[in-house]
């Protein structure tokens, strides 16, 4: 099923390698203003990343209060069974049964967002594809070999890499999509050029996805660094006075370099 | 008032307050030709002491331990009343105390403040300058991220190469036989008291050097020939208020600068916070890239520029052993670059670029052009030093002003 064939333009870019071996990462716009993303966002980092990804730094009453959720509604649905909501949001997997199951113990991801960036994460989301070759059966475009199954493809659906029919470019006359297979290329080491497409649809649509992806990268951005928003507003009145203040200062010292010549 | 002045009396009874006031402010004579460059000696001072302070209240939380220190590092940013205010003031003031200092450093070169009579205040600069180096080093392996770890690691390794007693020498500044929780509590001794005392200790040498011989100008020329009938310097104005209210408005515009970065911009694109350093130390795995923190950056192209890692290391020591000596490099007759030949004109614009391309060379992989590139400003860096005795000796100086040019 190749249907959802010109969605693929979105993904592309997240395969085409580098020169340097580094993977070419989709751009993601951060928004810490808004709330419903980042909201949205903290459901889904519950619901699907923290099972083995704790954000041990940070605290669950105040991701609640930051982001604007009552703190009954957080002790239901986000504090897990137990656990206080003054807490710090640890998990309960123990480090050396997860590097049992995945041979590598889930990284924790209060400051993943600095460590790799939201345009990493956004991308390295979105690239599990099939795999048999892997104990998870998925690999990673983004990531190679990762250990992490494809915590997401319920919502995203089964994404396969290989040849496929990829928009290259738009008639200048007619505006209609112009189509290429991927494969018709090659790569730098002469590789037929193999892209990520989904061959089946999950809960979401490809859009739908996507927004979802951004909303728990939004989120992780949040956590690594959760007074963002404040440490700007406060720069900006420091800004404001420091440029108040120099007035007075130059005046005082013109006035005392009056006779000075 | 009366009140006041019997109570002054009564303290300088016992106490020289006014006179040390008079002394190092109200009567030190400054050059009325201070630029733009004359800023940066307060800028250090400034900086110093918002590293003391904002180091003070980040002892209060910070835990020296290999367990907790990354954690109490997000504690602060965290959960401690900004803390994340006093956490970037300190983090951000390291990578200003080094801008500042580098182009204090690059005034003293342009102007000729190392030459006679001021040669112990370039040398005292110059300890300050490797004090720094240790302290805003040990300070970066505090927080426990994988850079500091990986960064210590680098760096100590340095001092394997000494000849017979190198590895014991390691093991002896680690005090471990890896870098571990041992190695972060001794750095944070170091780091937050005796360096720091040492520091202060050799601010305070480098002022009271300073005041003793006066300060140099743009001009080069000593303002102490041509006096008054009562003994003041005809170019020169009281330090205070005329250079209290002029430093004034270079810090407000400093602080505006230096506010900037840290409201909007505190990692510094990787550069003052560097990314892999928000993973916490892990002994079991190397980042693919170790760099140092940027103002290292140009000792760490000369550590690299040679295979051999003994030879690199002298080779790194010598860049900074060098500078010690340049006042008696320097054989011109006139101080500042203004009267100097165009030869050592050029010399020193070129010396301040490839300097600059050091630095930058030292965050990048050694790798191909760099490598090369690498290779080019460090023997550039070093021609400067050698070259410097004979051109300034044997080059035509423009004739010096006997005031100064306003």
């Amino acid at each position: 099923m190749k249907t959802l064939i010109a969605l693929v333009f979105a993904l592309l870019p997240a395969l085409t390698l580098a020169s340097g071996g580094g993977v070419h990462l989709d751009e993601m716009k951060v928004d810490l203003e808004d709330k419903a993303s980042l909201q949205r966002g903290a459901k889904y980092f519950a619901n699907y990343c923290m099972g083995c990804h704790s954000t041990k730094f940070a605290r669950y009453n105040r991701v609640a209060r930051d982001l604007g959720i009552p703190e009954d509604i957080m002790s239901e649905n986000l504090v897990f069974s137990g656990e206080n909501i003054g807490m710090l949001m640890k998990i309960a997997m123990r480090p050396e049964d997860s590097k049992k199951w995945f041979g590598a113990t889930p990284p924790d991801l209060t400051l993943v967002a600095r460590v790799r960036g939201a345009d990493w994460i956004y991308t390295y989301l979105r690239s599990f594809y099939e795999d048999d070759s892997r104990p998870y059966g998925v690999n990673n475009a983004v990531f190679k070999d990762v250990g992490m199954p494809h915590v997401l493809e319920g919502l995203q659906g089964k994404q396969v890499k290989g040849c496929a029919s990829v928009v290259t470019g738009f008639d200048p006359l007619t505006g209609r999509e112009l189509e290429e297979d991927s494969c018709a290329k090659t790569d730098h080491d002469g590789h037929p050029i193999e892209v990520l497409y989904l061959e089946e649809e999950g809960q979401l649509d490809a859009k739908g996805f996507d927004k979802a992806v951004a909303d728990i990268t939004n989120f992780l951005v949040y956590m690594a660094e959760p007074m963002a928003l404040e440490r700007r507003s406060i720069g900006f009145w420091v800004l404001l006075f420091l440029a108040i203040l120099f007035i007075p200062v130059y005046y005082l010292n013109r006035e005392f370099w009056r006779g000075i010549h | 008032m009366s009140k006041m002045s019997d109570f002054m009396g009564w303290v300088d009874h016992r106490i020289p307050l006014t006179a040390t006031f008079e002394k190092h402010m109200s009567k030190y004579y400054a050059p009325k030709n201070f630029n733009f460059w004359y800023f940066f000696g307060v800028f250090a001072f400034l900086m110093l002491a918002n590293q003391i302070l904002t180091g003070v209240w980040l002892t209060m939380s910070f835990t020296p331990t290999s367990e907790d220190a990354f954690a109490s590092v997000e504690y602060i940013m965290r959960d401690v009343e900004f803390g994340w205010l006093i956490r970037y003031m300190h983090s951000t003031g390291a990578s200003f105390f080094f801008i500042v200092i580098y182009m204090h450093m690059f005034r003293g070169l342009m102007y000729g403040s190392y030459q006679k009579p001021r040669e112990l205040i370039w040398i005292f600069g110059m300890f300050i300058y490797v004090a720094l180096m240790a302290e805003a080093f040990m300070g970066y392996v505090l927080p426990w991220g994988q850079m500091s770890y990986w960064g210590a690691q680098v760096i100590i390794s340095l001092f394997g190469a000494i000849p017979v007693v190198g590895d014991e020498l390691v093991t002896w500044i680690k005090g471990d036989f890896l870098i571990s929780g041992i190695t972060l509590n001794r750095f944070f001794a170091l780091h937050v008291i005796a360096l720091p005392l040492v520091i202060v200790a050799l601010v305070f040498l480098h002022i009271v050097a300073l005041h003793e011989v006066g300060s140099n100008n743009p001009d080069g020329v000593d303002i102490k020939k041509y006096k008054d009938e009562e003994g003041r310097p005809l170019d020169g104005v009281p330090f205070h208020p005329y250079y209290t209210v002029h430093d004034l408005v270079g810090i407000v515009v400093f602080l505006f600068v230096f506010c900037f970065v840290l409201f909007f911009w505190p990692e510094g694109n990787g550069y003052f916070l560097e990314h892999a350093n928000f993973e916490e130390a892990n002994g079991l795995k190397t980042p693919a890239h170790i760099a140092p923190t940027w103002y290292f950056g140009a000792f760490y192209t000369i550590l690299r520029v040679v295979p051999d890692k003994l030879f690199g290391v002298i080779l790194m020591a010598a860049s900074i052993a060098i500078l010690f000596v340049l006042p008696w490099l320097d054989r011109s007759p006139v101080k500042s670059w203004r009267y100097k030949g165009w030869i050592s004109r050029i010399n020193l614009v070129l010396f301040g670029l490839f300097f600059v391309l050091l630095t930058w060379l030292g965050t990048q992989p050694a790798t191909g052009i760099y490598a090369k590139l690498g290779l080019i400003s460090t023997v550039v860096y070093f021609a400067w030093f050698i070259t410097m005795p004979f051109i300034s000796a044997k080059e035509k100086t423009k004739p010096v002003p006997e005031r100064v040019t306003g």
